[in-house]
Order: structure tokens, then C-alpha cells, then sequence
């Protein structure tokens, strides 16, 4: 045993290790062109974009469901009256245009720049006016007079029965759905609450004022900064989780101690 | 030799146990307690495990009453967690929030005590699965079955008076679907409601009543009760499974003093140490998160903890428009027969015992565990009601996986609804050819041996696979099971066969009609000279 022969044998992990090898070759390339790609294609925000842009980029991205005359077809709703806030929330958060149709528009990447999605959001103002985004005055939860108890206690009563009180998510009739509300931008939630996208009821001013919905907003926030006080909160999702998990890995632990502590060495 | 003599006589331990045993004769119940045998197979520390967590929930338990007031006056939070500051809430739910936020050690303890619930409840489950599975409920041993039953029922009422007192969202949620299941019985259900929550739900009665239900009636209860299931142990004496020298006679395995009482020491230090470890990493029903109970707000994913989701699941199964107006009184069967249905599933589990013994007509002592093959029937009776009771759980569940798998809702309720009557019946099916299918395997192995792997030509070029015979200690386990006949439907003294008899009888033969028994001696012997 002084030296290895050097065989034709391959060490039996070789395959392995190749295919990985080559699948992250691959992989590594993929990534590249791709972001390439992605790199070319929206970066013309040189200047502000008018009403006209919009409109251009309606009828090519939105006519099609929408209607040239924004009235709606069979396929989409009207969208006359609907206003910025209600464009900003649907293009920026990716649901719009829609990956496919279904009983909800998912999320998907965000097709559009700030500047463009502005754009159409003007456009669509000229059938008629609706809702324009919000001030910045209501998005900044670190002003004075924000209340975070506030806001929870607005959440629970407003929105934790579809939303979970920690906003997790939750199910809504025929495949639809309440999604999770863990970081999300300032005017998006706003725009949300706003304008009721989708299957979401509308919270105008009356119901709940804009100083009230900036605490909303900071409630939210706060459950995103701040981790569960009792270590890893299993998704927040309530009982299920913590169901599963004492059967999967509490019982299951105990269970692998019990066969340890019973086996007999051979 | 007579030095150490010496030290024995006059060391500390041999006068206090001389003194003791003076005054109290206990030499003789430890000396019967300290031969008491364990047979080693884990699936027998299952109850153990029970027993562990019951204690780790007594002693975090205790610390949670020094600092818990089950009061309902009504009080501002002033306490460090943000998002609740300025809230009015109870007492009860200030108090836990303090517990959580305020006290060294407190949500630690908190989560110590709701994750050995949890954890309670399942090895609870776990460990009447293995008794069930295995028949070690048979004869001596039917009493002690339905205490562990009772201990299993008073482990989930435990558990439901203990989600209901921090006065959260969720838990008053929990107590508004109980007062609905309550107001849904016809006739004394309003009542009840009345009568449980003093005046109308929810009422400020309902959270100091369950606290003396959760810390002091419940308990004693179940220590009481537990304490007679352990004493019936020592009396009844372990199971154990056959093997050589192992039969139902006698149980082979270590006696308490000294190595399984060391051992048990040992486990119960794991089983303590796992519950504190996840109880330090994972969070347990983040109360802070629920808000104080208000009647409006429901949150969505509100669920019990995972022992009542059954009854939860059966709720969310029946489909819609189940009532009716008789005499102007509603009957609301989408309670009612949920009601029925789980009491009666509950009441089968509790008397499974009397119910097989009644069909097999057998009243003999059984000390030997079956394998679960040996049975086919109870087997698969076993499959088929765990079936039924996961559909039911999975039920509670359905608005998650309906989100977590983007499917709809509606559908998945019409697949555990499919699934809660066809479920059992295919498992049933499945699960009894799957017992047989081994039966026979094992039967083949003790007649022709296992196969070797090894290829033989012989002279005449005929290729065959070498069998090796088993050696005799497997062959001992394998053909050591009872069989059972089916039972003969004989008249009566004035020559008739009663309805009582034709049903045990085709009782019976539904159990054993088609069996596989165990190989006998001359099978054996004919066996060889094939070969």
C-alpha cells in the first residue's frame, strides 16, 4: 500500500460532482444573459412621461382586456374613474398587466418603470377622475402623532379576517385569495385600502381617515421590523403550524430518542 | 469482610431506611414496585412521554399562576409591548401579556407550558395508537384502556380551558364557536349557553370559571386518574412481544430498581430538554399578535390547537342548508350531527375493548402484544379510524392548504368531504390485504427460509436461488400469534339461535373469516423434506 495506483477507476462521487459542475455552469450562464437582457430593456427614464406616453402604452399593454376607450370587455373590468392610486398599486406591485386569468391576478415582476406606470395612471384620468396617489405626508410613519396601537387595533377590526391578525394571509372563496402583507411599500398599502383592488372592499377617507390609515401602515411596519419576541414564529400562521410542527419534529425527535435509548449494541 | 459489614450497618442511608421501614413497613411496596419489569421495545415509552410532558406542564404550570389573574376588569395596557400601548383590555389578558413581556422567564415558561401540551396530547395519542395496534387492551387490560381514554379526554379539556384564558382574539374566538356548538343542541341549548357563560356571550363569567376548571378541578382529576392508570400497570404488568423465552407467562425486560428507574430518570431529563429547546427557538401562540377579545374581529386562519381541530374539521364538513323548523323550534343539524358523529367516534375508540372481545367471544388473559399483521381485522378497523379522525383534522386546516397549495377552498372541502366517508372504507380495504399480504410472507419465510441472493446450476442445468432457513429465534417469533376461528352460532337451551348470537356470529366471521395461521410444527417438518 506505498502508492495508489492510478486506475481507470473514477471515485464513485465523480458523476455527482460533474453533474453539479455542470449545472451550475449552466445555471451561472443563464443568470448572466438573463440579467443582461433584463438590463437593456426599460432603462429609457431619461424625463418625465406625459399623458400621451400613457396612452401608447395602454393600448399596447392594456386595451386588449381593458377596452381602447377604458369601458371594459368581457375579459376586464372599466377602468373609468379608478384613478393613479389605483394604476400604481396594480402595475408596481406586479398584478397588472395580469400574469393570466384566473379567479385573482397574481404577482408577478413588475412589467413597468415608476415613470411609465405614472404615465398611464395620468392617461386614464382623462375618461374620468379618480383617486390620485397619496400624499407623502401619509406614508411617513415616523412622523409625530403616529400611532401604532392605533393602527393594530384598526387592523384587527378592519382587516385580520381575511388578512391574519399578523398578516399572514388568508383564503377567500373559489381559489381567492387575501395575500400576506409582510413588506410592503407605504402607497401600496395605502393605494390598497384606497381603492379595494380586486376582492378587497374600498376603506375610503370617511371610514377610515388618512391619518388612520398611516397608522395601518406603521402597524404594519412594526410587524415586519421587529421578529416574533418567542424566537421563530412558524409563518404566524396560528395553531396549523404549530400542530404540524410538534407532531413532525416534537414527536418525531422523541420518537428517534425512545428507538435510541431501546437499541442494544451488536 | 467485616469491615465493610460494619459501614453498612451504621451508614446514613441503611438507618434512614431502617427508620423509615419501622414506622411505615414500606420495604415490601419497594421491594414489589423496584421488581416491576420493563421489556425494552420503544414503542412502550410512548406513555412515558406522556407522563414527562404532564410534568413539565405542572411545573411551568405553576410558575404561570404566581403571575396570572383570570380577572375580566377592565384595564389600560401600559405595559413594553408597542402595538398594544393605550388598548383597554382584561385583567386576564393584561396579566399574560406581562407574563410575555414583563417577567423574567415568563414567555419562556409560557411557551414551555403550551408546546408540552401539544406535546402532551400527541404522545397521548401516539401511545393509545401502539396500545390499539398491538391489542394490548385485551383482557386484563380493557379498565385500564378506558382510563387511558379518560386521561385522553381530560388532556383535550385541559387543553381547551387553557386557549381560552389569556382573553385574546383567538381564544375568545374558540369560546364563541363552543357557545355556538352549544346553542346549536335543540331545545336546552340557549340554556346551557346561559347557564355556562352566566348571562350572554361573551360575558365576564366565563374566564375566572375555566381558570378554577384549568388549575384545580381538571388537574386533581387527572392526576387522580393517572395515578390509578399507573397503579393498574404495575397490577395488569406490561405486554410484551413474543420471542424466545418470552411468552404469556412471564415479562422479560429490566426491573425499576435499579436500570430502568436510571433510565427513566434519563429520559424524562431528554423528553424535559426537548420541550425547553423548542420552547426557547419556536414561538407558541404569539398572544401579543391576537389583541384583546372583542366579539368582532375574527382573524383569518383561526384554528384550535391541533387536539380539538377534529371537532373544528367535522364543523367546516358539512355542507350548507343542513336545518330545519319543527314546531317552530329550529333544529340545526349542521351542529347536531356533528355533535353525533364525533361523540359516537369517541364512544367507539372507548369501548373498542368490550366490542372485540364480544365478537371474539375470547376471555382469556392476553399478555403478549400482537403484531399488528397477526390481527388483519382490527388492523385495518385501526387504519380505517385513523382515516376518518385525519380527514376530520386535515378539515380544520382547509382555508391554509387551500392558500398554501393555490388551490381553491371549496374544493378542498369536497375532497375531505369524499374523502371522510370513501377514506376509511378504502383503508380499511387496503390495510387488511397489506396485513394478510405479510401474514402469508412471513409463513413463507418460515417454510422455505429467506431468499439468499444466491444462484445455484445444478448438474441437470436447472438454475435455483439458494433459501437459508431462518435461525430458530426468528422462527419463534414469527409463528408465535393466536388465531381465532370464527364462532360458532350455536342455539340456545330452548333450540334457537337468537338475533343477539347471528349478528356476534356474522360479526365474527367478518373478522376471521379470511385468515392466515400460524405454521405449524408437522407443516414445518413436511416443509424440510422438500428440500
Amino acid at each position: 500500500m506505498a502508492k495508489r495506483k492510478t486506475s481507470g477507476r473514477r471515485h464513485p462521487l465523480a458523476s455527482a460532482a460533474l453533474l453539479i459542475l455542470g449545472l451550475v455552469v449552466v445555471g451561472g450562464i443563464y443568470t448572466a444573459v438573463d440579467q443582461a437582457a433584463d438590463a437593456q430593456s426599460p432603462s429609457h427614464s431619461e424625463a418625465a412621461l406625459t399623458a400621451a406616453d400613457g396612452e401608447a402604452l395602454y393600448m399596447a399593454n392594456c386595451a386588449t382586456c381593458h377596452g381602447v376607450d377604458a369601458v371594459g370587455t368581457e375579459y376586464g373590468p372599466t377602468l373609468v374613474g379608478v384613478g393613479p392610486a389605483s394604476v400604481n398599486f396594480q402595475v408596481m406591485t406586479g398584478r397588472m398587466p395580469m400574469a393570466f386569468q384566473g379567479p385573482q391576478a397574481d404577482q408577478r415582476e413588475v412589467m413597468f418603470t415608476q415613470e411609465q406606470s405614472d404615465a398611464i395612471g395620468e392617461y386614464l384620468q382623462t375618461f374620468g377622475p379618480g383617486p390620485e396617489r397619496p400624499d407623502q405626508e401619509w406614508l411617513d410613519t415616523s412622523a409625530t402623532g403616529v400611532d401604532v396601537a392605533n393602527g393594530a387595533e384598526l387592523f384587527r377590526i378592519n382587516c385580520a379576517m381575511c388578512h391574519n391578525v399578523a398578516g399572514s394571509g388568508g383564503a377567500l372563496t373559489e381559489g381567492k385569495f387575501a395575500p400576506n402583507l409582510h413588506n410592503i411599500d407605504a402607497d401600496h398599502i395605502y393605494e390598497a385600502m384606497l381603492t379595494g383592488p380586486q376582492n378587497m372592499p374600498v376603506f375610503n377617507d370617511n371610514n377610515i381617515s388618512p391619518e388612520e390609515k398611516r397608522d395601518v401602515i406603521a402597524y404594519l411596519h412594526y410587524l415586519d421590523e421587529n421578529p416574533s419576541a418567542g424566537g421563530f414564529s412558524l409563518g404566524s400562521l396560528g395553531p396549523v403550524s404549530e400542530g404540524l410542527f410538534v407532531w413532525i419534529f416534537g414527536l418525531g425527535s422523541i420518537v428517534a430518542l425512545t428507538v435510541w435509548l431501546t437499541s442494544r449494541p451488536n | 469482610m467485616t469491615t465493610t459489614r460494619a459501614a453498612r450497618k451504621t451508614s446514613f442511608t441503611s438507618k434512614a431506611s431502617n427508620y423509615l421501614d419501622e414506622r411505615t413497613s414500606i420495604s415490601g411496596a419497594v421491594s414489589f414496585l423496584g421488581r416491576k419489569i420493563f421489556p425494552d421495545h420503544w414503542s412502550f415509552m410512548l406513555g412515558e412521554v406522556a407522563l414527562y410532558s404532564f410534568i413539565a406542564i405542572l411545573i411551568s404550570g405553576v410558575f404561570l399562576t404566581f403571575f396570572f389573574d383570570p380577572s375580566m376588569t377592565h384595564v389600560t395596557y401600559e405595559g413594553s409591548y408597542v402595538p398594544l400601548k393605550g388598548i383597554g383590555m382584561s385583567v386576564a389578558y393584561h396579566t399574560a401579556l406581562d407574563i410575555s413581556f414583563e417577567i423574567r422567564g415568563g414567555l419562556l415558561m409560557r411557551q414551555v407550558h403550551h408546546w408540552a401540551a401539544l406535546l402532551f396530547v400527541a404522545s397521548i395519542g401516539l401511545h393509545m395508537l401502539r396500545v390499539f395496534f398491538t391489542g394490548a387492551f385485551r383482557k386484563p387490560r380493557e379498565i385500564n384502556w378506558v382510563i387511558g381514554f379518560l386521561l385522553f379526554v381530560l388532556a383535550m379539556a385541559e387543553g381547551f380551558t387553557g386557549y381560552s384564558l389569556p382573553d385574546d382574539v383567538l381564544s375568545g374566538n374558540g369560546l364563541a364557536i363552543i357557545n355556538g356548538m352549544v346553542k346549536g343542541i335543540p331545545i336546552v341549548g340557549t340554556w346551557i349557553s346561559y347557564f355556562l357563560f352566566g348571562g350572554l356571550f361573551p360575558g365576564t363569567e366565563i374566564i375566572p370559571r375555566l381558570y378554577s376548571l384549568h388549575i384545580m378541578l381538571l388537574p386533581a382529576i387527572l392526576i387522580v386518574v393517572l395515578g390509578i392508570h399507573l397503579v393498574l400497570i404495575v397490577v395488569n404488568k406490561h405486554t410484551q412481544f413474543a420471542g424466545p423465552g418470552k411468552t404469556n407467562k412471564n415479562v422479560v425486560g429490566s426491573p425499576i430498581m435499579p436500570t430502568f428507574a436510571a433510565k427513566a430518570g434519563g429520559f424524562f431529563f431528554l423528553v424535559f430538554g426537548t420541550i425547553m429547546l423548542i420552547a426557547s427557538i419556536f414561538t407558541i401562540n404569539p398572544i401579543w399578535n391576537y389583541g384583546p377579545y372583542d366579539p368582532s374581529p375574527v382573524s383569518a386562519g383561526t384554528q384550535p390547537d391541533w387536539y380539538i381541530g377534529f371537532a373544528d374539521g367535522a364543523l367546516r364538513l358539512v355542507p350548507p342548508g343542513w336545518e330545519t323548523e319543527w314546531f317552530g323550534l329550529t333544529f340545526t343539524w349542521a351542529i347536531i350531527i356533528p355533535i353525533i358523529v364525533m361523540v359516537g367516534f369517541l364512544m367507539l375508540v372507548a369501548f373498542y375493548p368490550f366490542i372485540e372481545q364480544w365478537i371474539t367471544g375470547d376471555k382469556r388473559e392476553h399478555h403478549l402484544s400482537d403484531r399488528p399483521r397477526n390481527n388483519p381485522t382490527r388492523t385495518a378497523i385501526g387504519a380505517a379510524g385513523v382515516v376518518f379522525y385525519a380527514v376530520m383534522w386535515a378539515a380544520a386546516s382547509s382555508d391554509l392548504m387551500a392558500t398554501h397549495f393555490h388551490v381553491n377552498v371549496f374544493h378542498v372541502i369536497y375532497v375531505l368531504q369524499a374523502a371522510l366517508i370513501f377514506g376509511p372504507i378504502i383503508t380499511y380495504f387496503i390495510t387488511k390485504r397489506v396485513a394478510l399480504a405479510l401474514q402469508k410472507k412471513d409463513r413463507e419465510i418460515v417454510l422455505h427460509g429467506y431468499e439468499s441472493g444466491r444462484i445455484v446450476r445444478r448438474p441437470g442445468g436447472e438454475y435455483i436461488e439458494v433459501h437459508e432457513p431462518l435461525d430458530e429465534y426468528e422462527r419463534y417469533r414469527l409463528v408465535t400469534f393466536e388465531t381465532y376461528e370464527p364462532t360458532k352460532e350455536r342455539p340456545n337451551a330452548q333450540g334457537r339461535i337468537s338475533a343477539g348470537v347471528k349478528i356476534r356470529g356474522a360479526l365474527s366471521r367478518w373478522f376471521f373469516e379470511d385468515r392466515i395461521t400460524p405454521v405449524t410444527q408437522s407443516e414445518l417438518e413436511a416443509s424440510k423434506h422438500d428440500h
